[in-house]
């Protein structure tokens, strides 16, 4: 199931504003890389091209190669919404459907393409709950609305409504940026569960979140405001954390950066 | 149109402790001014300056309270002698004769059943074509167009009343008559399309609902428009990352987000609906006979029936009649709109 | 962890192509959709281009003479094609300014009231009775005027009992915009002016007002290009007049759709020549300020 992601000279437009430049890297498939650098380097802009999502803002606009498994997700015959049921996505906000029970909010993905078998919907659930470390919790209220659980149980249930469709890669942009220690924790270890079944690419703002869940690190930065991002280096974490070729991935990991 | 109760007034400074400034509080703010300087200068001159405005814009406020009150108040006042000399049902009466003063016999069957019918028909053609409109203007037109062609819709409100009675009688009723004459020769069995009171197929509840509808499009669509609008992204983003399609999406994230403000902006149509008064008047030709709820009939509105008397408004019982009458069309078009307003508001304080 | 056994699904085809295509059901629903909504867009702009064309097709021809601007129709027979309809532009314009004048400075306190000091039940009553009005149909004001000022205090028929009736309209849609705008104030501003030693009521009338002032202004525009147009009560609080009349306190007086509304009853071509003319020139003025309007609110210290 997991694939392997591919990016060759990919840069990315907003408009006229040149957003990224020139990204070349690979994501090894059951393997967990994760991005990072400052603010408007770009990093979650990039994640947003893997499943085409930058197509929702109107002007983005991408050149060069997304080969997933050597496809190309920008082929000319591939369509976004194809792309996104097989990359799947977890956001900085936990969003579940806020009109949506616990039970049609891991399903909604299923049942948008078709499945409506009820047995067969119930699995599925079962499964993804399982999957995001959710399922005790919430088994004995499938039914109450996803609303009402807390901040880090509705990350998890996101995670539970991405895994559902059974993606090849899993992007989780900021995912625990909006949740408290504990939470954080529990979403960690679902990365490292998950990892087993998925490719994943993670942005985050914390470091050390970085140095726990990832095998492989890219960092970004820009040069000044105004100029595109760019991606400075990709290695195995710990290379990265210990031995940075790069004088700016040092200065920004040890904090001496800007 | 949509409240935003969540945006609250600033909260002025640490000494503002008037938490409910009405009317019975205002004379005690003199020493809760709430300008942090006011206070520790200990002008007086400033403190009656912000006691005189506060009391101005308070004073004003409740000048709306109070003229909605006087409406309600006046019109019952006005219309109370007017029922008691009445010698038919107010209610279940369908003529409104009132040539004679001294015998007064006026109902309001016919005109309840004239104005709902024009007014829901009116409703059933805005509703779907607005929620067209407004997922058009924020979910499918590019941001580039979506503010002009929004401005277009809005231009529609512009148009006075009277010039849509004028189109809707000179031209839009003779091109609805082969849609109108269709209708009555294949759907006839229904009630709603059987032949109605009047000779002619031109000048119905069906054309009068037409323009009605025409007219109500910009206050159902800016509603809803401004409601869907405001559809969280994360919501949206939730949808699309699952591989949703663009009307999938709507279906997940718009619609749930923005049904509240969709049905308040269609009761607010629905209130434009039941008070409009010119066109409906100049296109619905007077029946003879009682209606039969077909939208062929004809006849009179409540706001229709009162502007072809305004002439003749000088014996006080007989005025009372129409001033019953448009009493009636207040509290219907109040309940309609305080419907509405709840709906909203429900929204956006939960 | 259950996830390796419980996410296996046998269903899966094993070498599926990377990117299923949308099922056709899916993508047909789409395209539905997508075609729906743009008809119901066009669907809207039928009516107003129908409308606009029709007025100014049938109104063009009476209000390229300069007799249309510059005379009444005061002595001029129904069937004659001759006159003008300056007496009722000059009603139409007075009416509206009158309730203007009314109606701005309630309007614009009453948001300040409901923007910068209400609290409780008054300002949520009044927030309540605003909606309400703004739903009053003109004729239920029209007749309330008629009911409270004519038939109880006695006053006569007149352009200024036409004038309260649109207050009434007008208030709703200044209190409504000036809110708006006072609202998109940011507090910082207030804060600022706070910071100054500069007592509330000053800050709000120096420092707030002004900064939403455009929009206000934008706002008042509107109202106005909207009670110009209504006709309902000028039916029932003023007479109809083919001659000047400049007292807007007493005596009949025109205006452009009571004009339209009375030569309807006028079985001549002329009649339908004059209603197209008058509508023709409202939506003139009405556009004016409209224009006017989008003008000013360009000129916004605020950006939305």
């Amino acid at each position: 199931m997991a694939k392997r992601l591919d990016l060759k000279a990919v840069d990315i437009y907003y408009g006229d504003f040149h957003a990224v430049q020139d990204v070349n890297l690979s994501v090894a498939p059951r393997s967990v890389t994760s991005f990072i650098g400052p603010s408007g380097c770009g990093k979650s802009t990039v994640l947003r091209t893997l499943n085409r999502m930058h197509e929702e803002i109107p002007g983005a606009r991408v050149d060069g190669e997304v080969l997933l498994d050597g496809e190309d997700i920008y082929d000319r015959g591939s369509d976004a919404v194809a792309v996104r049921r097989t990359i799947g996505m977890v956001f900085q906000r936990p969003n579940p459907f806020p009109t949506m029970s616990i039970r049609d909010n891991v399903v909604a993905g299923l049942k948008l393409q078709g499945v409506h078998d009820k047995k067969k919907l119930d699995e599925v659930c079962e499964a993804s709950l399982r999957g995001a470390n959710l399922w005790k919790e919430v088994s004995g209220r499938l039914d109450k609305p996803g609303g009402g659980l807390s901040g880090g149980q509705q990350q998890r249930l996101c995670i539970a409504r991405a895994i559902a469709v059974a993606p090849d890669v899993l992007l989780m942009d900021e995912p625990c940026s909006a949740l408290d220690p504990i939470s954080t924790l529990a979403i960690e270890d679902l990365i490292a569960d998950l990892k087993k079944e998925y490719t994943i690419v993670i942005v985050t703002h914390n470091m050390q979140q970085a140095a726990r869940v990832s095998d492989q690190t890219a960092f970004f930065n820009l040069e000044a405001t105004g100029k595109p991002g760019k991606l400075v280096e990709i290695d195995d974490t710990s290379t990265i954390f210990s031995n940075p070729t790069e004088q700016a991935t040092e200065d920004y990991i040890s904090g001496r950066f800007g | 149109m949509t409240e935003r109760t969540t945006a609250q007034a600033p909260s002025p400074g640490p000494q503002d402790e008037d938490p409910a400034a009405g009317s019975a509080t205002l004379d005690t703010v003199t020493d809760s001014d709430p300008a942090p300087g006011g206070r520790s200068q200990g002008s007086s001159s400033r403190g009656r300056g912000e006691r005189v405005f506060r009391r101005l814009t308070s004073g004003s406020g409740l000048l709306v309270v109070v003229a909605v009150a006087a409406i309600g108040l006046f019109l019952l006042v006005q219309a109370v002698p007017s029922l008691m000399a009445n010698n038919a049902n107010f209610f279940t009466s369908p003529e409104f004769n009132t040539r004679d003063a001294a015998n007064l016999s006026f109902g309001i069957r016919d005109l309840l059943v004239v104005t709902l019918l024009s007014s829901l028909f009116a409703l059933a053609i805005a509703m779907p074509v607005s929620l067209g409109i407004a997922l058009f203007l924020t979910q499918y037109a590019p941001k580039r167009v979506a503010r002009p062609f929004a401005y277009v819709i809005d231009l529609l409100a512009a148009v006075p009343s009277i010039i849509y009675g004028l189109w809707g009688i000179a031209v839009l009723a003779p091109a609805l008559l082969p849609i109108a004459t269709w209708l009555q020769n294949n759907l006839g069995w229904f009630f709603l399309f059987a032949p109605g009171n009047l000779p002619v197929l031109t000048g119905t509840i069906f054309t009068g609902g037409v323009v009605l509808a025409v007219m109500i499009l910009p206050i159902t669509t800016a509603v809803t428009r401004e409601v869907f609008s405001q559809t969280p992204r994360f919501h949206m983003e939730a949808a699309q990352a699952l591989g949703a399609t663009r009307w999938e999406v709507i279906r997940m994230a718009v619609l749930p987000y923005g049904r509240s403000g969709y049905i308040a902006g269609s009761m607010l149509g629905l209130g434009r609906a039941l008070g409009e008064t010119i066109a409906v008047l100049i296109v619905i030709r007077a029946a003879t006979s009682p209606s039969h709820f077909s939208l062929f009939d004809g006849g009179y509105t409540f706001a229709s029936l009162i502007a072809s008397a305004a002439s003749e408004f000088s014996q006080p019982l007989p005025t009372g009649a129409y001033i019953a009458a448009g009493l009636v069309l207040f509290v219907l078009t109040f309940v309609v709109n305080a419907i509405a307003r709840v709906v909203a508001g429900g929204k956006v304080n939960g | 962890m259950a996830t390796d056994t419980g996410l296996e699904r046998p269903d899966r085809p094993a070498a599926a192509p990377a990117f299923q295509p949308l099922s056709t059901g899916r993508k047909l629903k789409d395209n539905l959709a997508t075609v729906l909504v743009c008809l119901a867009f066009l669907v809207a702009v039928v009516p107003l281009v129908w409308v606009v064309v029709t007025v100014v097709g049938r109104g063009i021809g009476a209000i390229v003479s300069a007799d249309w601007w510059g005379r009444s129709l005061s002595g001029v027979l129904p069937e004659s094609f001759a006159g003008g309809v300056y007496h009722a532009i000059y009603g139409t314009l007075i009416q509206a300014l009158i309730a203007g004048v009314i109606a701005v400075p309630i309007g614009i306190l009453a948001a300040v009231y409901l923007v910068e000091y209400g609290r409780g039940r008054l300002a949520k009553t009044t927030s309540f009775m605003v909606d309400i009005l703004a739903g009053v149909p003109s004729i239920v004001a029209a007749l309330f005027i008629f009911a409270a000022f004519i038939s109880i205090l006695g006053a006569q028929q007149s352009a200024f009992m036409v004038s309260l009736a649109l207050v009434l309209l007008m208030l709703p849609v200044v209190i409504r915009n000036t809110e708006e705008m006072l609202r998109l104030v940011p507090d910082e501003l207030r804060e600022a002016s706070y910071a100054l030693g500069i007592p509330k009521w000053k800050t709000i009338l120096r420092i707030v007002l002004p900064t939403a002032l455009s929009g206000t202004v934008t706002g008042i525009m509107l109202a106005l290009a909207r009670v110009m147009g209504e006709t309902a009560p000028v039916l029932v609080l003023v007479g109809y007049s083919q001659s000047i009349n400049f007292d807007p306190f007493s005596g009949n007086m025109a205006s452009l759709p009571l004009l339209m509304f009375s030569e309807l009853s006028n079985p001549e071509p002329a009649g339908q020549f004059r209603i197209w003319g008058a509508a023709l020139t409202l939506i003139l003025i009405i556009m004016i300020l409209q224009l006017g309007a989008s003008v000013v609110s360009r000129f916004s210290a605020i950006s939305k």
